[in-house]
């Protein structure tokens, strides 16, 4: 009884289970390497790759175009900053006015309900157009700068989305928990402070982390208003030469700022997940 | 299960060889013709894109002076005129050019490309003959520098006199180099798509001057920007060497030796020289910026 021993039946199960694991390894790894190998024949091996490789992978044009792609990606890195915390407070004001029940408030509604439709409606670059390129054209004293119009076109738009998601988040809530929350005694803006916005922000934190990694791609579009972020500074690097190697190291640098934030994305989605499946249990 | 794996894989495996062999390399150009011997540079000998038609590109939309009315074909503006002379010098009748669209990034992908040649103002520089070939030159190229008349700007008598002026240019630019080399101003510069962009923008105020090729500086300050001045013409960056553009071909184009004959052969006999006077005239008297 404490010394346990599997059955025969038992120890060739373990035995089957271990041999098909190790042939599912191979397999798979032949597989990889399989289509690995073709690919890099078939890329290798295509009459152009030398001169796709000069143009788009050449070492000394990277080198040449990094500082000026990385002083860009500053400017990226600072809109991103106040574009996100702009569109995040934006959005939720949104979904609040969105969400009001009583019908006194229905005008707020409306236009809270319209924003949503227009903005996420609309081209960003005509957005960013018409507030960079319109309102200066106005001549209204105190125009403040492209940069900062532009990055007005940038919050109303993305906090039209975000608006969206932390309307589903509050709606998700269970009435019950209102109820429960007004039986209590509280008004509606402590249930909403105290109940419901606590669960409902949770809930959507991943698609709100989704929305910021977008917002991260799309800032470099007020390039178009005049300043210069990486993807023009590559640009401008790619006219100079006529190679396209300052691009790869644009990327290169977005694909490196954005994965922190994809792996905290997924680790916040992680444990959203074991706490609403299994809470106390861990 | 465990053959239906094996199966998948091994299907997975053709399917991807056949992808392979699909895109099998294509045959490579024909070899160049060699412009000295005798008639090589026919037009019926040509290895153009079609036989017999000569396809010229240009960007859409076109601009004036280069073009008129964005109408390539229609042969009125510098460089349309100057594309039909090519043309004419090459054999090829009116008829027998094609033009087709091609944006900058087009023109300069190392990609097949779905032009002869391509005629959009592109300056000729040794870093860009790395990736595109260039024929001989058609035409001298200076920078200046273009503002409203109620600027701070519009009086300025020489480069110090920018060194606090926000100025723009379009992406992809020798204007936006003379900008960083030459000008050098306090103020970063600003990049625009394109000229319109930047038009809007020195109209609004956005910023203090526009820096633009001679020619369609003098175009926009005479016919579309009300109230604009030319400040004056920027020195050539990088060690004075003369700016000039050239008809952009393929790297090593079979065609690059016979096209650059062409235009040569318009120099000497002045054709050029008349075409600009005809579409170009008015350059000549801009103040010079030292």
């Amino acid at each position: 009884m404490t010394d346990y021993r599997p059955s025969e039946l038992e120890r060739r199960r373990q035995a089957y289970r271990r041999r098909q694991t190790a042939v599912s390894v191979a397999v798979a790894a032949v597989s990889t390497a399989v289509v690995g190998v073709l690919l890099y024949l078939a890329v290798t091996g295509a009459p152009g790759w030398d001169r796709v490789r000069a143009t788009f992978l050449n070492p000394e044009v990277a080198r040449d175009a990094f500082p000026d792609v990385l002083r860009g990606l500053w400017l990226n890195v600072r809109l991103l900053f106040f574009c996100a915390l702009g569109a995040l407070a934006l959005g939720l004001g949104i979904a609040l006015l969105r969400t009001l029940r009583p019908a006194v408030f229905f005008p707020l509604r409306a236009l809270a309900t319209s924003y949503t439709y227009v903005f996420r409606g609309a081209p960003l670059i005509i957005v960013l157009y018409l507030l960079t390129f319109g309102v200066p054209g106005l001549r209204l004293a105190g125009t403040p700068s492209v940069l900062v119009l532009g990055g007005v076109a940038l919050v109303v738009t993305y906090g039209a989305y975000l608006a969206e998601v932390f309307r589903a988040g509050i709606e998700s809530v269970h009435p019950s928990q209102r109820a429960a929350a007004r039986s209590l005694g509280l008004t509606y803006p402590q249930t909403m402070r105290h109940v419901v916005l606590p669960q409902a922000v949770r809930r959507v934190t991943p698609p709100l982390l989704n929305d910021r990694v977008a917002l991260q791609k799309d800032v470099g579009l007020i390039s178009l208003a005049g300043p210069i972020d990486a993807i023009r500074a590559a640009q401008i690097a790619t006219a100079e030469t006529y190679n396209y190697t300052p691009y790869v190291v644009a990327a290169g640098l977005f694909v490196l700022m954005a994965i922190p934030l994809v792996a905290v994305t997924d680790w916040v989605t992680l444990r959203a997940a074991r706490r609403q499946s299994a809470e106390g249990t861990a | 299960m465990s053959t239906t794996r094996t199966f998948l894989v091994v299907a997975g495996a053709a399917l991807l060889v056949g992808a392979v062999a699909g895109c099998a390399p294509e045959d490579e150009d024909p070899p160049a013709t060699d412009p000295t011997a005798a008639d090589a540079c026919a037009a019926e000998q040509l290895p153009t894109r079609e036989p017999g038609i000569l396809t010229v590109g240009t960007d859409n939309p076109a601009y004036p002076p280069w073009f008129v009315d964005n109408e390539p074909s229609n042969g009125e503006g510098f460089e349309s005129a100057v594309a039909y002379a090519v043309a004419e010098q090459l054999g090829f009748d009116q008829d027998s050019v094609a033009w087709t669209q091609v944006t900058f990034n087009n023109a300069i992908a190392p990609g097949p490309k779905d032009f002869d040649f391509d005629i959009n103002q592109f300056s000729i520089t040794d870093e860009r003959r790395q990736a595109v070939d260039f024929s001989s030159p058609y035409y001298d190229v200076r920078q200046a520098v273009i503002a409203l008349a109620d600027s701070p700007i519009a009086d300025a008598a020489s480069v110090a006199d920018l060194a606090d002026a926000t100025l723009g240019a379009q992406v992809g630019t020798t204007s936006y180099r003379t900008i960083t080399e030459v000008v050098q101003p306090d103020p970063e510069p600003a990049v625009y798509n394109s000229n319109d962009d930047a038009k809007a923008a020195l109209q609004n105020g956005t910023i203090d001057g526009l820096v633009l090729d001679l020619p369609t500086a003098f175009y926009m300050t005479a016919a579309e920007i009300e109230d604009s001045v030319i400040v004056g013409q920027l020195p050539q960056p990088s060690g004075g060497e003369i700016e000039q553009f050239g008809l952009v071909l393929d790297q090593d184009s079979p065609l690059t030796g016979c096209v650059s004959q062409a235009v040569d052969a318009l120099r000497d006999d002045g054709t050029l020289a008349q075409l600009e006077q005809q579409w170009l005239a008015q350059v000549a008297d801009a103040p010079e910026l030292s």
